[in-house]
């Protein structure tokens, strides 16, 4: 795919070189900056020359076999890639009798699929002589993948997270600092995903010498949707090589749910010049989209500018950001990725919004149909994935010859809290019920210090 | 005075405010603060202050909801003001007021997605019919800008672009040819918000828009104090102040905005060791 507004030669090589894009009309590998109408460089001045550095360190990077051998040496020796395909036969019943298949981005090292895009960033953010990491997190997954990809590459990380998020999330504050990093909390907005970016552009645009800003989406200003995609499209490749070895066939229908959708990006890449493939992305319905509280930017959106990009983008009549709603702190973002906005207009892909009823309905069942504790995000592209089943199915004499894969892209650990409240498993105190029967004095793990001394004093 | 109602073919506003300044000796002074802050008629009376204090360009800024190039006092004004109930359109009108009653150009500073929200053309004709002299866009790069451009041009507004410390000489170049009115040098890698010192950057920055061919730019970003302006006036065309003024009328009301504006462009009268260049 050659874009012929597209000046830079390396750029214009490295698409002609890439054997898909022989096709003419090959969506794959879009190279950014312009996704159809969306995408682009909405930014500040002060910080195009980091995004040009960024863009032209990307660009040879991803043509390095050198660079490309660290990615792939991370990838299986840290990450543990590749991640399984595991068929989901308890949970199938539910979606109609499909085949359902899941691709397991919740077994990656920290949980998600956000390691695959942190480790790369954090390499070339070593190639370009920075010291410093930021990031924003939203449900903590991508902060604790980019403390633990500091830890590991040996830069001092900062991750700005809203204050409201942290409440919703406070074990991957937790682990964040035990990571090694710093986090801090964003009271600014709605004190959610969007205002932590907003926090880290505006320390980026002060520290830029020293610090790459490690953004955790397909969202932001060029070279973030492409190069971020490019990092994720792993788990496309191997979900294709897998389900061809598995079932012998492409599938019928791939299922991921939306934030920015950088795990969906990820999946559907592999798979958008396949037209037998419906793909199917299922953003944040909230409260349900009628009563206005979701978080469903192309479902309702309309299209806009924030945060870098031109996208369909949650906003009142004066174009000021309207704020999101999501019971998943992870797809909680009143806007999405450009590549997405553009995939929705020209019909590639359709995308559909799933209200937490139905997503925490679909954290329940695999968690009892597969012995498997889907994070809240990927519970949306679940509860799609049993709706898209159903509507596949209907009239098909075998619903087995209908095959689903769905990404789940994190693990559910960190939503316990969440979940037990959701389902009425707290007391009032905000206990589990029933685990505060014992009359013996807690023995418990080393208290702080000063505590310690006086536990001494009683023993 | 008389350039003001000078025929305008293009004649660009903030252009001869600033011509006006320099045929009076000094260099041109340009203050911020945000519509609907504390409220749309105080941020009128405060505008005009800042007008008849020896302000000769008034930057009415926008409030948004997500202002990622302002710093913690910029923000909670701006944030307020939208809790108050501002809207978009109110900033016409505060335009309209301010423009009837001084002789200083009024500039709108606004992130990209209001306008783009209104409609580029239809926010540019409002804006003209307002008496406004154009837009500060610190989220609009020229290489965005294909729609302001016509809009711009149909409706005789500047076009304020940054430069920056980081921008590359070919960004320079190119910042200085989109731009009309003034260029806007970034004085510091960082947010709005006051600083003890300005960075000595800000002169590089000048320098390069100088030589990339601007006639006129200014600096701002951090300059809140009389010794600022000084400094800043022995090399650039004129000086920005924001935040401190923002501070000022959230302290002390209009009178204490009136009072800075005219402790601010003090700074141009007061002894200098190095004399502006020809």
């Amino acid at each position: 795919m050659s874009d012929p507004g597209m000046s830079d030669p390396a750029t214009a090589f490295l698409a002609g070189d890439r054997a898909e894009s022989a096709q003419e009309h090959s969506l794959r590998h879009a190279p950014g900056p312009y996704f159809g109408n969306y995408g682009g460089r909405w930014m500040p001045e002060s910080l195009i020359a980091a995004l040009d550095e960024l863009e032209e360190t990307f660009e040879k990077a991803k043509v390095d076999p050198e660079f490309l051998a660290e990615i792939a040496e991370l990838n299986k020796n840290y990450s543990g890639r590749p991640s399984l395909l595991t068929e989901a036969k308890r949970f199938s019943a539910h979606a109609g009798g499909a085949r359902v298949f899941l691709k397991r981005e919740d077994l990656n090292h920290t949980g998600s699929h956000k390691i695959n895009n942190v480790l790369g960033q954090v390499l070339l953010a070593k190639r370009m002589g920075k010291t410093r990491i930021i990031a924003e997190t939203g449900a903590g997954q991508h902060g604790v993948a980019s403390a633990t990809a500091a830890a590991l590459l040996g830069l001092e990380c900062v991750v700005y997270m809203g204050a409201e998020d942290c409440r919703r999330q406070a074990l991957n504050v937790a682990r964040m600092q035990l990571l090694g990093a710093t986090v801090v909390p964003v009271t600014n907005g709605s004190q959610t995903l969007k205002d932590a970016i907003n926090d880290a552009l505006r320390d980026w645009v002060a520290n830029v010498d020293n610090t790459h800003y490690v953004l955790g989406t397909v969202a932001g200003a060029h070279p973030f949707p492409a190069m971020v995609r490019f990092f994720h499209e792993v788990i496309g490749e191997e979900a294709r090589g897998q389900i061809l070895e598995q079932v012998g066939r492409l599938p019928d229908a791939l299922c991921a749910c939306i934030g920015g959708g950088s795990n969906a990006i990820g999946l559907f890449h592999a798979f958008l010049d396949d037209p037998s493939v419906k793909i199917y992305g299922f953003e944040a319905g909230g409260d349900g989209v009628e009563t206005g509280r979701h978080a469903a930017a192309i479902t309702l959106g309309r299209p806009g500018v924030m945060h870098g990009a031109r996208s369909y983008l949650m906003q009142d009549d004066d174009g000021q950001t309207v704020e999101s709603h999501s019971i998943s702190a992870g797809l909680d973002y009143p806007s999405v990725g450009p590549e997405h906005s553009y995939l929705s207009d020209i019909g590639r892909v359709s995308y559909e919004p799933i209200t937490d009823v139905e997503a925490m309905d679909a954290f329940k069942l695999l968690s009892q149909t597969e012995g498997i504790i889907p994070a809240i995000e990927s519970s949306h592209a679940l509860a799609g994935a049993i709706k898209v089943g159903q509507r596949l199915t209907e009239g098909v004499g075998d619903p087995s010859d209908v095959v689903i894969i769905v990404n789940l892209s994190g693990r559910g650990d960190k939503d316990v809290e969440t979940a037990a409240a959701w389902f009425g498993m707290l007391d009032e105190q905000g206990h589990v019920k029933g685990t505060t029967l014992s009359t013996r004095t807690a023995k418990g793990a080393a208290p702080a210090a000063d505590e310690n001394a006086e536990d001494a004093t009683h023993e | 005075m008389s350039e003001n109602t000078a025929p305008a073919q293009f004649a660009s506003k903030s252009a001869a405010a600033i011509d006006r300044a320099k045929a009076a000796g000094r260099k041109a002074l340009i203050a911020y603060l945000p519509a609907g802050f504390p409220d749309k008629q105080t941020s009128i009376d405060a505008a005009i202050a800042l007008a008849r204090n020896g302000a000769d360009i008034i930057e009415i800024g926008i409030p948004y909801s997500d202002p990622v190039m302002d710093g913690a006092v910029i923000q909670a004004a701006t944030t307020e003001a939208l809790n108050k109930g501002f809207r978009v359109a109110d900033v016409f009108d505060i335009v309209a007021a301010v423009t009837a009653e001084t002789d200083a150009a009024v500039l709108v500073m606004t992130y990209w997605n209001p306008v783009d929200r209104l409609g580029v053309d239809e926010f540019s004709r409002r804006l003209a019919e307002a008496g406004g002299a154009g837009l500060i866009t610190p989220d609009l790069i020229p290489d965005e800008a294909a729609e302001w451009f016509a809009a711009s041009d149909k409706y005789g507004l500047d076009r304020v672009f940054l430069v920056a410390p980081s921008s590359t000489p070919e960004r320079v170049a190119m910042t200085v040819a989109a731009s009309r009115g003034f260029v806007y040098a970034v004085s510091i890698m960082g947010v709005t918000g006051a600083r003890t010192s300005v960075s000595s950057a800000a002169e590089a920055v000048v320098a390069a828009a100088h030589a990339a061919g601007a006639e006129r730019a200014c600096v701002g970003l951090g300059v809140s104090k009389p010794e600022h302006v000084r400094e800043i006036a022995a090399y650039a065309d004129g000086v920005i102040v924001g935040t401190a003024l923002v501070a000022a009328l959230r302290d002390g009301g209009v009178a204490a905005v009136g009072a800075l504006a005219k402790e601010l462009s003090g700074g141009f009268d007061a002894p200098t060791s190095s004399n502006p260049e020809a």
